[in-house]
C-alpha cells in the first residue's frame, strides 16, 4: 500500500472505479442525446424524465406483473421507447420545419408534465427496488470491497455503448442515418423512408435513457425528480464533448464520471460543480468541444 | 421565430402607428389605479417578476438567443440586495443599486463565455453555468443556504421614507418597472436593436456587412442581465427575503414560460405572460400538486398551437404593434 | 385557494338554540408542501389531521366556530411568506400551521410577529425557532434538530455506538446538524473518528461510504435529509455496511422515508422520533380515523401530523379560554401557561421560549422477518423523558427568556 498525494491507493483506485461507474451512466445518458440530435436536431430535454420513467417502468413491472429486473432491462425501454416515438408522431414532428429552439422547449415542457404527474401518483420520497438476486454481493478485490451489481453496470453500459457507436459508424443502417442527418431529400430520392426512421431514432435515444434508468434502479433512489438533477450535469457533459460525435459522447462521459470521482476523494465539497467548471474551462479553450465540430 | 406580420406594408392608421403608445398608456393606468383594487404586495411581484421577463425577452425575442439560466441574475442581485440591505445597511435604492451591478459582472462573465456557441449550445451554456452557480449559493454562508436571507428591513429610501409603507413601497416598485420598461423600449427602436434584428435574422449576413456581432450579442446579454438583476434586486426588498428558489433552474424556466405565453418578441407580451402564470399559480395552489403539470401542458400547447402567445396573437388580428 | 369548512357551525347554533351566545370565531390555515419533497411527511395528511382535531373539539365545544383552510407553500420561503402575508391580510386567518421546511418557517414566523398572529410549527426543525430567532407568536411543536441530535447521538452513545463517523450534507442545516449530534456524543463519552461532507443531492455515495467503511466507526451519522439520507442508506445496503457490523444511525429520518426505503434495506437504521402510530393503542385508534379520512391506502401518519393533531387541539383550548383568537400573543401566553393534554401526545407543556415539551422515543427500523403486519417498522430502544430531550431553556438564547 502506497500513498498518492496523500491518499492511500487503495482509496483511490476504489474511487477511480466507482468514477467508471458514474461515468457509465453519463455516457449512456450523453449517448442517447447524442443520437437523437444528430438525428433531429432536437436538444431532448426530456431525456431526464424519460430516465425517470425507465427506472419507474421498472418498479412498476415488479409490483404489477412480477417482471423482475432482468426482463425489466429490456421491457421497460422499449415500452418507454414506444411512448417516445409516440411523441415524436403527434408532437415533434412539426416542429423539423422551425426554430430548433422550439424543440427544446417542447421536450421541456413534456418533462415538467412527466415529473409532475409521478410525483402526484407516487409522491417524492422515492420508490423501492433492490438488487436482483443474481447480482447481490461482491467480491473483494484487494483495494475495495466491489458489489458485483456495480461490476455489471460497467459491463453493461461499455456493451451498449460500443454496439451502438457500431452500428451508427460501422453499419449500412447507420450509414443511411447520418446521411439522412446531412441530407434528408436526397436520401429519401433513394427510397428510405427517412419520416420513419426518424421517428425510430427518437425511440432509441430514448429507450437508451430507460435502459439506463433500469440500470439506475437498485441503486439509486427512484423518484420522480431522479433525472431533473441528473440532466444539467449530462447537458453540461455533452457541451464538454462536443455533440458531433457518438464517440465522442461516451469517451467525455465516461472521462468525466472518473474525474468527478477524483474530486470526491480531493475536495468532496466541489464535486458537484467540478463539471461545470471543466466545461467553462473547455468553452474558452476550445469552444466547439473536444471531439465536436464547429457549430 | 415566428414574426408578427409587418403593420407597414398597408397603409398604416391611427391606431397602427401608435399602437405602442395607446398600450402603454393603458398598462400605466392600469397599474395606477390597481392597488386600490387588488392586494398590493401581489401586483408589485408582478411587477418585479414582468420586469424579469421583459429583460429575458431582450434576448430571445429580438436577438434569438435562449438563455436557460436567466434565474443567475435574479437571483444573484437579489441576494446581493438582501445582504447589503440587511448586513450592510444600505439604504433600498443603493441596494438595489447593488444587486443590479452584481447581476451586470455576472452577466458579462457568463455572457462572454456563452456567446462562444450558438443556438441549443447558448441555451445549454447558459444552463449549466446557472447551475454552476445555484450549487455556488447553496454552499456559501452569506447566502444563508437554504433558509436564505431573511427578514431583510424595507428600509428609508434616501434616508426619508419609509418604504414599510406599503403606497410608497408600491410607487418604487412601480418606477423602477417602468424605468426598466422604457429602457427596453428604447433599446429596441434604437439603431442598436436594429442591429440585434438583423443578427436574428441573419447572422452571416450582419458579419458580411461588417458588424462585429459578437460584441453586439455581449452587449445585449449584458444589458439583458443587469435589467433581469434589477429586478430581483428590487423583489428582495419588496418581499423582504432572497433565497435559493431565486437562482435554481424552475425559475429559469418559468421565465421562459412566462414570455412564451404572453408573447416572444413582442414589447407588452412578456408583462401581460408574467401576470397570467402569476395569477395561475395563486389561483392553483389549492391543487398544488398539479401546478408543475399544467405549467408543462402550458408549454406544450404553447409552443405547438400558440406559438406567438397572448399578445403576439392579439397584434396579429389587429395588425398591430404590440 | 380555500377549502372551506364551515365544521360545527350549524350543531353549535341548534345546539344553542339562539345565534348569539358565546361565539367565538376562529380561523386557521394548514401551510404545508403539498406537491413535493416533504408531501408525505406534511401535506394533506396534514390537512387531514388538522380536520380531525377541529372535529373532536367543537364537538365537546359548541361555542367554537372553526374555518379551515389550506395551502401549499412548494418550500420555497417567498412562496410561504407571501402566503401568510395575504392569509393574515386578506383572508382573516388566525393561526398558521405545520409548515415542513425551515426556511419556510423562519420567514413565516417574522410574518406572524409583525401582524400579532399565531405560528405553530409542526414540519420544520430548525432549532433556531426557539432560539435566537425566537417570538412571542411562535410555538414550536413536535421536534427539533437539537432533539435530533441529542436523541440519537446520547442515546447510541450509552447503548454501545460509542465511535462516529459522519456523513454530512455541506450547507447549513447539515452542518449544524453534525455539530449538535457530534457534541452530544462526545459530551456522553464517545469519539468522532472522521467526517466527510458530500454535496446536497448526491446520487452516488459509494466514495463516501467507502471512506466510512474504511474508518472502522461503530455508527455513521447521516447528517442529511431527504433524498440523500435514502440514497446513503440504499447505497449502504449494496456495500454491505450493516452486514460488516457499522450500523447507520439517521439524523433527520421520518416514518415515511423508511416505508419508501422499504424494510430490506432500511433494517437496523436507528433513529429518533417523538411520535409512532404502532405505540399505544391511543395512536393506533387515532391512525385508523386518519387513514379512513385521508384516503389514500398504506399512507401512515407521520409525527409531523400527528402534532399538527396536537397543536390544534391545545389552540383550540387556550381560545376557547380567553374566548377570542385575535390577539395572538395573548393566546400564546395562554398556551404556555395551561399544560397540553391530547391522545397522542399525552401531559406535556409549552415553554417560555415556545417549545414544546414531550418526551422522545429512539427507534430501531425493524428486520423484514420481524414485521408482522404493512406499517410495522420500529422497535422502541429507549425512551428520553421531556425534560432531557430538549435543549434546556438557558441554552437557547432566545431574547423571550435571557431578559
Amino acid at each position: 500500500m502506497f500513498e498518492i498525494l496523500g491518499i492511500p491507493s487503495t482509496a483511490l483506485f476504489g474511487q477511480l472505479l466507482i468514477g467508471l461507474i458514474n461515468g457509465s451512466f453519463y455516457a449512456l445518458l450523453s449517448l442517447g442525446l447524442a443520437v437523437i440530435f444528430g438525428m433531429l436536431n432536437i436538444i431532448n430535454f426530456s431525456h431526464g424524465a424519460q430516465y425517470m420513467l425507465g427506472a419507474f417502468a421498472a418498479y412498476l413491472l415488479l409490483q404489477y406483473s412480477g417482471l423482475g429486473y432482468w426482463p425489466a432491462l429490456i421491457v421497460a425501454p422499449v415500452l418507454v421507447g414506444i411512448t417516445g416515438m409516440i411523441v415524436e408522431r403527434l408532437m415533434l414532428q412539426w416542429l423539423y420545419k422551425l426554430d430548433h429552439l422550439y424543440g427544446l422547449l417542447l421536450t421541456f415542457g413534456l418533462a415538467l408534465i412527466i415529473e409532475g404527474v409521478a410525483r402526484n401518483y407516487f409522491g417524492s420520497a422515492g420508490l423501492p427496488y433492490t438488487v436482483p438476486e443474481s447480482l447481490q454481493g461482491g467480491r473483494n478485490l484487494g483495494f475495495m470491497f466491489l458489489p458485483n451489481y456495480r461490476a455489471w453496470v460497467i459491463v453493461a453500459s461499455l456493451a451498449i455503448c460500443i454496439g451502438t457507436w457500431f452500428v451508427i459508424e460501422r453499419t449500412r443502417l447507420g450509414a443511411y442515418l447520418r446521411a439522412a442527418t446531412e441530407n434528408p431529400t436526397l436520401v429519401r430520392a433513394f427510397g428510405i423512408n427517412v419520416p420513419r426512421m426518424i421517428t425510430l431514432t427518437y425511440g432509441f435515444g430514448v429507450a437508451l435513457a430507460a435502459f439506463a434508468g433500469v440500470m439506475a434502479a437498485p441503486i439509486y433512489n427512484v423518484s420522480p425528480q431522479m433525472g431533473s438533477e441528473l440532466i444539467i450535469v449530462v447537458f453540461a457533459v455533452v457541451v464538454i464533448g462536443g455533440m458531433g460525435s457518438i464517440l465522442g459522447a461516451i469517451v467525455t462521459g465516461f472521462g468525466l464520471g472518473v474525474i468527478e470521482g477524483l474530486t470526491k476523494v480531493f475536495f468532496p465539497e466541489a464535486s458537484n460543480t467540478v463539471i461545470f467548471i471543466i466545461m467553462a474551462i473547455v468553452l474558452l479553450v476550445r469552444p466547439a468541444g473536444l471531439f465536436g465540430r464547429r457549430g | 421565430m415566428e414574426r408578427v406580420v409587418d403593420p407597414l406594408a398597408q397603409k398604416p392608421s391611427a391606431l397602427r402607428t401608435h399602437s405602442e403608445t395607446i398600450a402603454f398608456v393603458i398598462m400605466v393606468a392600469a397599474l395606477v389605479a390597481a392597488p386600490f383594487f387588488t392586494y398590493p404586495l401581489f401586483l408589485m411581484q408582478a411587477m418585479c417578476f414582468a420586469l424579469f421577463a421583459c429583460a429575458f425577452n431582450l434576448l430571445i425575442g429580438y436577438v434569438g438567443l435562449l438563455s436557460f439560466g436567466h434565474a443567475l441574475y435574479f437571483g444573484w442581485a437579489s441576494y446581493l440586495s438582501a445582504y447589503a440591505a440587511k448586513v450592510w445597511g444600505f439604504t433600498p435604492e443603493l441596494a438595489i443599486l447593488t444587486g443590479t451591478a452584481t447581476a451586470a459582472v455576472c452577466g458579462l462573465v457568463a455572457g462572454s463565455l456563452a456567446i462562444r456557441r450558438q443556438g441549443i449550445y447558448f441555451a445549454m451554456v447558459t444552463l449549466a453555468l446557472a447551475q454552476m452557480m445555484f450549487f455556488f449559493a447553496l454552499q456559501a454562508k452569506f447566502t444563508g443556504g437554504e433558509d436564505g436571507i431573511q427578514a431583510v428591513p424595507r428600509g428609508y429610501l434616501f434616508g426619508v421614507i419609509d418604504l414599510r409603507n406599503e403606497m410608497a413601497m408600491y410607487i418604487v416598485v412601480l418606477v423602477v418597472f417602468l424605468a426598466g420598461f422604457l429602457f427596453i423600449y428604447r433599446i429596441i427602436h434604437s439603431p442598436f436593436g436594429e442591429v440585434l434584428k438583423a443578427i436574428r435574422e441573419n447572422e452571416t449576413r450582419a458579419i458580411s456587412l461588417g458588424y462585429k456581432v459578437d460584441r453586439y450579442k455581449l452587449v445585449a446579454f449584458v444589458l439583458s442581465a443587469t435589467l433581469a438583476g434589477a429586478a430581483g434586486a428590487t423583489k428582495a426588498i419588496v418581499l423582504q427575503l432572497a433565497s435559493l428558489t431565486d437562482v435554481n433552474w424552475p425559475m429559469s424556466g418559468e421565465v421562459v414560460l412566462m414570455t412564451l405565453v404572453g408573447g416572444l418578441g413582442t414589447i407588452f407580451g412578456p408583462v401581460v405572460g408574467s401576470s397570467v402564470i402569476l395569477v395561475m399559480q395563486y389561483k392553483l395552489s389549492v391543487v398544488g400538486e398539479w401546478v408543475l403539470v399544467i405549467q408543462g401542458v402550458i408549454f406544450v400547447a404553447c409552443v405547438l398551437l400558440f406559438r406567438r402567445g397572448v399578445i403576439g396573437e392579439l397584434a396579429n388580428k389587429l395588425r398591430i404593434r404590440l | 385557494m380555500r377549502k372551506t369548512l364551515g365544521l360545527a357551525a350549524l350543531a353549535a347554533t341548534l345546539a344553542c338554540g339562539g345565534a348569539n351566545a358565546q361565539q367565538v370565531n376562529v380561523k386557521i390555515g394548514v401551510l404545508s408542501d403539498m406537491s413535493s419533497l416533504y408531501s408525505d411527511i406534511g401535506g394533506a395528511g396534514s390537512v387531514v389531521a388538522a380536520k380531525l382535531a377541529i372535529a373532536d373539539f367543537t364537538a365537546k365545544n359548541p361555542g367554537v366556530k372553526v374555518e379551515l383552510t389550506s395551502g401549499d407553500h412548494q418550500n420555497k420561503p417567498d412562496i410561504g411568506s407571501q402566503k401568510a402575508n395575504q392569509w393574515y391580510d386578506v383572508d382573516k386567518v388566525d393561526m398558521i400551521i405545520d409548515t415542513p421546511n425551515s426556511g419556510v418557517a423562519l420567514a413565516v414566523s417574522q410574518v406572524t410577529a409583525s401582524k400579532n398572529k399565531i405560528f405553530i410549527v409542526s414540519g420544520a426543525a430548525a432549532s433556531d425557532l426557539t432560539g435566537p430567532k425566537c417570538n412571542a407568536n411562535t410555538i414550536h411543536w413536535t421536534y427539533d434538530t437539537w432533539m435530533l441530535a441529542n436523541g440519537t447521538g446520547k442515546a447510541l452513545v450509552k447503548t454501545g455506538g460509542d465511535t462516529w463517523f459522519f456523513l454530512t450534507a455541506d450547507y447549513a442545516f447539515g452542518h449544524a446538524l453534525e455539530r449538535d449530534t457530534a457534541a452530544a456524543v462526545e459530551a456522553n463519552g464517545g469519539k468522532v473518528v472522521g467526517k466527510v461532507r458530500h454535496p446536497l443531492n448526491t446520487n452516488d455515495f459509494s466514495s463516501f461510504l467507502l471512506q466510512a467503511q474504511a474508518s472502522k466507526a461503530k455508527i455513521i451519522g447521516l447528517a442529511n435529509a431527504g433524498g440523500d439520507t435514502i440514497n446513503a442508506i440504499k447505497s449502504g445496503a449494496e456495500f454491505g455496511i450493516v452486514k460488516g457490523g457499522q450500523k447507520f444511525a439517521g439524523l433527520l429520518v421520518f416514518a415515511s422515508d423508511v416505508i419508501a426505503l422499504g424494510l430490506p434495506t432500511a433494517q437496523g437504521l436507528t433513529l429518533t422520533e417523538t411520535w409512532y402510530w404502532d405505540m399505544n393503542d391511543a395512536n393506533r385508534a387515532w391512525t385508523k380515523r386518519w387513514q379512513a379520512e385521508r384516503g389514500a391506502a398504506g399512507k401512515f401518519p407521520t409525527m409531523v401530523q400527528a402534532g399538527v393533531y396536537s397543536g390544534v387541539t391545545h389552540y383550540l383550548k387556550a381560545v376557547a379560554a380567553l374566548k377570542s383568537a385575535a390577539d395572538g400573543k395573548a393566546v400564546v401566553a395562554e398556551m404556555k401557561k395551561t399544560p397540553t393534554d391530547d391522545p397522542l401526545f399525552g401531559k406535556g407543556t409549552v415553554r417560555a421560549d415556545g417549545r414544546k415539551l414531550h418526551p422522545a422515543y429512539l427507534f430501531e427500523v425493524k428486520a423484514p422477518s420481524e414485521s408482522k403486519y404493512p406499517g410495522d417498522i420500529y422497535k422502541i430502544r429507549a425512551t428520553i423523558p421531556a425534560e432531557e430531550a430538549f435543549r434546556p431553556l438557558k441554552e437557547g438564547n432566545c431574547p423571550l427568556v435571557s431578559g
